[in-house]
C-alpha cells in the first residue's frame, strides 16, 4: 500500500475531474429521469387505455433488465439504428431510460396509496380529474414517495459507475488508470473513492430524512 | 430478427448464462449468511458489534457495486498477494455489497414485530432464543421475504458486473460476440432475453409470495 504515492496532487486533481463527471451526469439523469418517471407514473395511475398497458410492459421490461446492458446498448447498438452518441450521452440516455421505470414505479405506488374515498370526495365536490390529482392525490402521493425517490437517486449515482464499461471518463473509470500505474495504489485509491461517493450519498440520507420528518 | 447469432454462438451464450446463474447463486448465498450475521451484530445489545453492524451497512449501501469488486480485484492482490479471477473477485464483491442491503431488510423484520410479542414470550417462560425461534421470527420472515426476493433479482441483474472485470458472465461473452460478429442489436437482445428469463419469473413469484403473505396477515 502507498498512499503518499497514490495521493499525489497530479493523481488527486484527475480522481477530482472524474468525480466532477459523475455528479454532472448523475445530477442530469436524475433531472430527466425524475421528470418521465412522473409522467410515465401517473399515465399508469390514471389507467389511460392503450397507453398505460404498453407503458407498463416497458416498465417490466426495463426494470428486469441489467443496467449495464442498457448502457452498452445506447452506446454500441443505437449507432446501428442511426442514433450516434458519445459516452456522455450513451450514458444519460442509458441512466434515464433504466432510473425513468424504477421512479414511474414509485409514483405509480405512492399514487395508489392513496385512498379511493379521497379522490370520489374530490371528484363529487365538482374538482375535475386533474384537479383532483393536482390538489388532492399528488401532494399527499408525493410526501409518501419521497424515501424511495431518494434511495433511488442514490443508487442512480452509484450506478453512474457503470459507464465506466463504455470509458466514461468518471471517477471509477479514473481510479482504475491510476491503478494501472501501481497496484499499490488500490487500496488508498479506492477508498478515497468510497469516501467521495459516501459523502454525497449519506448528505441525501440525510435531506431525505429531514424532509420525512418535516412532511409527516 | 437473426437468429444466426444466437445458433451460431449458443454455447458461448450457454457458458455465459451458466456463469451468472452460478454466480448468482453463490452470491445469495453467501449475501444470506452474511447479512443474516450482520443484522444480528446490528440488534445486538453489546455495544462494538452494534457500532461495527452499522458501520458495515452504512458503508457498503452508499458505495457503487464496482467499487466493491474492485476492491477485491485490484486491492485483495496488492494487500496479501494473492491474486483473485474475475469470477471470484465479482462474486465476492455481489455477496458483500448485497449483504448490506439484506441485513437491513432482516433487522426492519426483526424490528417490525411488536415489543410486546417478546415480552410475552419470555415472560411466560421461553429463553432468549425460544423466543426468537417460536415467536419473533416466524413474523418477521414474513416481513423479510419479498425485500429478500427483491434482491436476489437485483443480484441477477448485478451480476452482469463481472463483464467489467473479465468474470465471464453472459453478459461478458455477450459483449464479445457483439464485437465478433458486428450484429450488435441481435447480439444484445438475445443478452437481454436470456437475463428476462431468470428476472421476469423472479419478479412474477416474488409479487404472488408479497401478496399471498399479505392476506394471511
Amino acid at each position: 500500500m502507498d498512499f503518499a504515492g497514490a495521493y499525489s496532487g497530479e493523481f488527486l486533481a484527475f480522481l477530482l475531474q472524474g468525480f466532477l463527471i459523475t455528479l454532472k451526469i448523475a445530477l442530469i439523469s436524475i433531472v430527466l429521469s425524475f421528470t418521465f418517471g412522473c409522467l410515465i407514473g401517473i399515465v399508469r395511475y390514471s389507467k389511460v387505455p392503450v397507453l398505460s398497458p404498453v407503458l407498463a410492459f416497458i416498465v417490466e421490461i426495463l426494470r428486469n433488465l441489467p443496467l449495464l446492458l442498457i448502457i452498452l446498448f445506447s452506446r454500441f447498438a443505437l449507432p446501428d439504428f442511426g442514433i450516434k452518441l458519445g459516452p456522455e450521452g450513451a450514458a444519460i440516455v442509458a441512466l434515464t431510460v433504466f432510473e425513468m421505470a424504477m421512479i414511474s414505479e414509485i409514483v405509480r405506488g405512492g399514487l395508489g396509496s392513496i385512498p379511493k374515498g379521497q379522490i370520489e370526495a374530490g371528484r363529487s365536490s365538482g374538482l375535475t380529474y386533474i384537479q383532483t390529482l393536482r390538489y388532492i392525490v399528488l401532494p399527499q402521493g408525493l410526501r409518501r414517495m419521497v424515501p424511495p425517490m431518494v434511495s433511488q437517486f442514490i443508487s442512480l449515482l452509484k450506478d453512474t459507475s457503470l459507464a465506466t464499461a463504455i470509458s466514461l471518463a468518471e471517477l471509477m473509470h479514473n481510479a482504475q488508470i491510476v491503478i494501472g500505474h501501481s497496484y499499490n495504489y488500490s487500496i488508498p485509491i479506492l477508498l478515497l473513492c468510497a469516501v467521495l461517493y459516501f459523502v454525497v450519498n449519506f448528505v441525501l440520507s440525510m435531506v431525505s430524512r429531514r424532509l420525512e420528518s418535516k412532511t409527516a | 430478427m437473426d437468429f444466426s447469432v444466437l445458433t451460431g454462438n449458443y454455447e458461448t451464450f450457454l457458458h455465459g448464462f451458466y456463469n451468472t446463474i452460478l454466480a448468482s447463486l453463490l452470491g445469495l448465498v453467501g449475501s444470506f449468511i452474511l447479512g443474516t450475521i450482520i443484522a444480528v451484530f446490528r440488534i445486538s445489545q453489546v455495544r462494538p458489534l452494534m457500532w461495527f453492524g452499522t458501520a458495515y451497512v452504512e458503508f457498503f449501501r452508499n458505495i457503487p457495486l464496482l467499487l466493491v469488486v474492485f476492491l477485491f480485484y485490484y486491492g485483495v492482490s496488492s494487500l496479501v498477494g494473492v491474486t483473485l479471477d474475475g469470477f471470484n473477485a465479482g462474486t465476492l464483491g455481489l455477496a458483500v455489497y448485497t449483504s448490506s442491503f439484506i441485513a437491513e431488510a432482516i433487522r426492519a423484520g426483526i424490528m417490525a414485530v411488536p415489543k410486546g410479542q417478546s415480552e410475552a414470550a419470555r415472560s411466560s417462560g421461553l429463553s432468549y432464543l425460544q423466543t426468537m425461534r417460536y415467536v419473533i421470527l416466524p413474523q418477521a420472515i414474513k416481513l423479510v421475504i419479498p425485500p429478500l426476493s427483491n434482491q436476489f433479482i437485483n443480484l441477477v441483474k448485478n451480476s452482469s458486473i463481472l463483464s467489467i472485470v473479465s468474470g465471464f458472465d453472459l453478459m461478458y461473452f455477450g459483449d464479445g460476440i457483439a464485437t465478433d460478429t458486428f450484429d450488435t442489436i441481435n447480439t444484445y437482445i438475445f443478452v437481454a432475453m436470456f437475463y428476462l428469463v431468470l428476472t421476469l419469473p423472479l419478479s412474477y413469484g416474488s409479487r404472488v409470495l408479497e401478496r399471498k403473505l399479505a392476506r394471511h396477515d
